[in-house]
């Protein structure tokens, strides 16, 4: 694996390539990742992947380019950075371009750990151990199976001409599993830094209890419901939201927060942060550009209180009509790495806990008649600034009446806004560390959500 | 290259596997895009590296790396035997695969213009007047423009002799025009959506495309939907527009007859399929006028499906997946051909590049236009009520593929065969089967479009793709309209 003495040795042959910029900056990736997948009880596909990226933008006054190699021989690297140079001279100068952070604005109190040798170490015949038992499992209530075990570690660093220097590594485990029947399916995913976090026996009767429970089922009439949200189907349906917290989406008047910061866009017990140092989030804590990540609160009690920005945003903001509208306007550690459209984005979202949280238990026990769903798909925007979302459910869904979950029902979907289901609800649980398909990652809680709009029902 | 790959055979030999393949690949790129009158991102990247395929004691292994030095080659190979040494410790039967005549062949794409020869001020000019042109519209509120170009060349070894050498160019060109005011958003995308028109073809597309003389059209587009009328929600006759029937092909065509899907093997991420093997030459799919193939040979376009080989070394093939309106085949690779009895893959495999291994895609998934005249004006005087679509604006549909919805940018009301008022918002949905049962129309050769979706997710690790979809405009009767905002 790329250790940062060999990128800072990298960093150094690139400074000395680009002499003729007026700013170098160098982002390097790096990664083992290795992934077993299975299907069918069998495994059907099993990988593991190598690989390097330097990342090199060369800066001549305004103008600032990138050009990107896997290799880290000396031609490599001096025609990357000649590519770089290429592309940002021909350009016309970008009045907005600041110069590049220096190490002041990249230093950081914390490094908060999230490389777990157990995790890097894990072989082939582990992970298949791992699916042997989850295949046991599926055989044992009389199912088939099929997900990944996988388990990866990657740095991710950034140097510049201005003295900045930052490093950081991560392993990455985890585990996801369908269970399906004749007629039915269940599902479970979980990931972590710390292979010890995740417990693939505990998923693996989750998925097949879900499945047995939905067995045969029953269709019933689209429209709106009581819906308990599992964290994953939460998360899934608000990633949609997030980039609209970037300044920049503001300023091009493409965010559903135009004209609503402020306001009370959501309900009163939605708290929301952007944490990469919160003990259950992953990630680097620096930005694109090398600068520290902040805890930055989104939304207070349903108002969303501020916008999060990259260096170059925040001074647009400052500039612009928008500026007495939109909450504290400064860089936040959010940019993406330079040169791009999208400015930022708050990337390590956690809800916070509400005041009385409820187990899903809890929350199917209190519900006369709803909908518990596990898991969602194929999520598409709808509506831009309304912020409506259509998607199906999928993989465990469920009528409960009377407090009890009854029977499993045919999938629906859904054309349901974002501001009209985080102002609907009724309950929340515990945050955990979800994750599912249509999202990054992040901390949130199962929800019940009142008037969740179903339109149509599938043939399943 | 050839060195690599010959040290990758022999290690996977010497190790026990019964069958490997090496594949080599060298990819380069370029993006450049604008955003309100600047520079939005301007990038070159290249990416090279070898991926090793084997099958050891009956199961599959796979290993990627960036080093192409012999060590890192050989413990690559060694790799990926040791990786499928340990598959076979949860396996149910052995990997047979369909025999293949192992190939010795070179092929490039044809290109009249190489476009990585052009240079960047002369792309960045054409954006920067696309954008001038969109933003000279009073109401439009931000322009994006792209400009994408892409050069693959990879070579492909196995051990059963095969030798292939293939270099693959690939242009995207796309630019949107957005008008905020109000309590909504507005777009309006040329030639599509989400990155516009990309094909295997050279800079020569650029010029194709009349980039510059549609900008203010569209500009004016997006500003004049602020102001139309909201899209009824009822049944209606619908009529899509090209890019938008290639969108709904490659959702409700070209992923069901994906053979993994159907066979299990993408249940936990992509989805299952509908179309069980007992549908196979028994399900009526379409109505008489609906004829789809899956064509990746370079007589059907220059398509982002199209190649001379697939990368386990199948030669590009058509095959037809509906027949007047008959379901008759899937798409296939060599290890899962015989589950539909056929002796043959239908050389659909392909990776993302070479550190993925290689899965079934699709390759250009294209509905055959009507070989009696019909343009789309035509086709639109011939409908007494109805509402035409186009451009798509959002998709999803569910993971058996049956129950689909989409959302287009533009809509008109057509009455007694002329547009009588421009509609916003509209959307259709419905059952996969159902759909394609109602058609009742298609437009003629002169109006079909080799579409290209550039970014289609599918794998674990996912792999982002790009398939191609021939459509032209095509009519459908009873359609449902407008769920998409009903109750919200």
């Amino acid at each position: 694996m790329l250790t940062q003495d060999r990128a800072s040795d990298v960093f150094q042959r690139i400074k000395r390539y680009s002499a003729a910029a007026d700013e170098v900056e160098v982002l390097f990736y790096a990664t083992h990742n290795a992934l077993t997948r299975f299907a069918n009880n069998t495994i059907h596909q099993n990988v593991a992947e190598e690989n390097v990226v330097v990342s090199v933008r060369t800066a001549f006054g305004q103008r600032t380019a990138r050009a990107t190699t896997n290799k880290l021989d000396d031609e490599s690297l001096k025609r990357v950075v000649q590519a770089s140079e290429a592309l940002a001279k021909v350009q016309q100068p970008d009045p907005d371009l600041l110069p590049m952070p220096d190490a002041g604005e990249g230093a950081r109190a914390t490094q908060t750990n999230r490389y777990f040798e157990q995790t890097a170490a894990i072989t082939p015949e582990q992970r298949a151990e791992i699916v042997r038992k989850i295949v046991s499992i599926a055989e044992r209530h009389k199912l088939t199976t099929a997900g990944i075990v996988s388990n990866s570690e990657f740095v991710e660093g950034i140097f510049n001409s201005r003295g900045l220097a930052d490093w950081h590594t991560q392993t990455s485990s985890e585990i996801s599993i369908t269970m399906l029947a004749a007629d039915s399916s269940g599902w479970q995913k979980a990931n972590s830094p710390n292979v010890a976090n995740l417990d693939a026996v505990h998923l693996a009767e989750t998925a097949a209890r879900k499945a047995l429970e939905s067995a045969g089922p029953r269709e019933i009439p689209a429209g709106k419901y009581i819906v308990i949200l599992e964290p994953a189907a939460v998360l899934d349906m608000v990633g949609f939201m997030f980039y609209d917290f970037g300044g920049q989406a503001v300023l091009d008047q493409r965010s559903f927060l135009n004209n609503r910061v402020g306001t009370q866009v959501f309900g009163k017990n939605v708290n929301i942060w952007d944490d990469v140092a919160h003990p259950l989030q992953s990630g680097a804590p620096f930005d694109g550009e090398g600068v520290r990540r902040q805890k930055v609160q989104l939304v207070e009690n349903g108002v969303v209180k501020r916008l999060v920005y990259a260096r170059a945003t925040a001074e647009k903001m400052k500039q612009s009509e928008h500026k007495d509208k939109v909450g504290p306007i400064a860089p936040t550690g959010h940019g993406f790495p330079l040169p791009n459209e999208m400015g930022e984005a708050p990337m390590n979202i956690v809800f916070g806990t509400a005041a009385d949280p409820k187990t899903t238990d809890q929350m199917i026990a209190s519900t006369e008649r709803g909908v518990l769903v596990t898991r969602l798909w194929y999520i598409r925007e709808v509506d831009p600034y309304e912020k409506i979302l259509t998607g199906m459910t999928r993989d465990g869904t469920f009528y409960i009446e009377d407090g009890k979950i009854r029977y499993g029902v045919r999938n629906f979907r859904f054309n349901e806004g974002l501001m009209h289901m985080l102002s609907n609800v009724e309950e929340m649980g515990t945050p955990v560390r979800a994750s599912g398909e249509e999202s990054f990652d992040m901390v949130v809680p199962a929800m019940k959500v009142k008037e969740f709009n179903f339109t149509e029902v599938t043939k399943f | 290259m050839q060195d690599a790959a010959s040290w990758a055979l022999n290690i996977a030999a010497l190790r026990g596997a019964s069958y490997a393949d090496a594949r080599l690949a060298d990819d380069r790129s370029r993006a450049l895009s604008t955003k309100n009158g600047k520079v939005g991102s301007a990038s070159d990247s290249e990416s090279l590296g070898i991926g090793v395929r084997v099958i050891a004691d009956g199961a599959w292994g796979f290993a990627a790396s960036d080093d192409l030095s012999r060590t890192a080659v050989e413990a690559t190979a060694a790799r990926a035997v040791e990786i499928a040494n340990s598959s076979a410790r949860v396996k149910q039967h052995d990997i047979h695969l369909a025999p293949e005549k192992p190939a010795t062949a070179e092929w490039t794409t044809p290109i009249k213009i190489d476009p990585f020869t052009t240079s960047v001020e002369q792309n960045l000019d054409l954006l920067l007047k696309i954008d001038s042109e969109l933003r000279s519209v009073n109401g439009v509120t931000l322009a994006e423009t792209n400009l994408n170009f892409r050069r693959e060349e990879q070579c492909f070894a196995s051990s059963e002799g095969a030798d292939i050498h293939q270099t693959k160019y690939t242009t995207g060109v796309g630019y949107a025009a957005y008008a905020f005011a109000g309590s909504e958003i507005q777009k309006r995308s040329y030639p599509c959506s989400y990155g516009g028109q990309w094909q295997n073809k050279g800079y020569e597309l650029i010029h194709e495309l009349k980039l510059v003389e549609n900008a203010r059209r569209i500009g004016e587009e997006a500003v004049a939907l602020l102001k139309a009328d909201q899209c009824p929600e009822g049944v209606f006759n619908v009529i899509l527009e090209g890019s938008q029937l290639g969108l709904q092909i490659h959702e409700s065509v070209g992923h069901p007859i994906e053979l993994d899907r159907v066979l299990g093997m993408e249940a936990n991420f992509a989805g299952t399929s509908f179309l069980t093997l007992d549908k196979l030459r028994t399900l009526r799919y379409g109505s008489d006028l609906v004829n789809f193939v899956a064509d990746a040979r370079q007589e059907h376009g220059p398509g982002l499906g199209t190649f001379a080989f697939d990368e386990e070394g199948v030669p590009a093939q058509c095959i037809p997946i509906v027949t007047h309106g008959l379901f008759t085949g899937y798409l296939s690779s060599r290890e899962t051909a015989h589950t539909i009895g056929l002796n043959r893959s239908g050389g659909t495999l392909r990776a993302e590049g070479w550190n993925r291994l290689p899965i079934i895609r699709m390759t250009n998934v294209s509905i055959l236009p009507d070989e009696k005249p019909l343009t789309c004006e035509q086709l639109i005087s011939g409908t007494d009520h109805g509402i035409y679509m186009e451009t798509n604006r959002s998709w999803s549909i569910d993971d058996k593929r049956y129950n689909f919805q989409f959302g287009c940018e533009l809509g008109w009301e057509i009455k007694n065969g002329k547009r009588v008022r421009m509609l916003k918002n509209p959307s259709y949905s419905g059952i996969t089967t159902e759909f394609w049962n109602s058609m009742d129309a298609i437009c003629s050769r002169d109006e079909w479009v080799l579409w290209g979706i550039p970014h289609c997710g599918k794998g674990q690790p996912q792999q982002v793709m790009g398939t191609g979809h021939g459509a032209s405009p095509a009519r459908f009767a009873k359609i449902k309209v407008g769920s998409a905002y009903r109750g919200t």
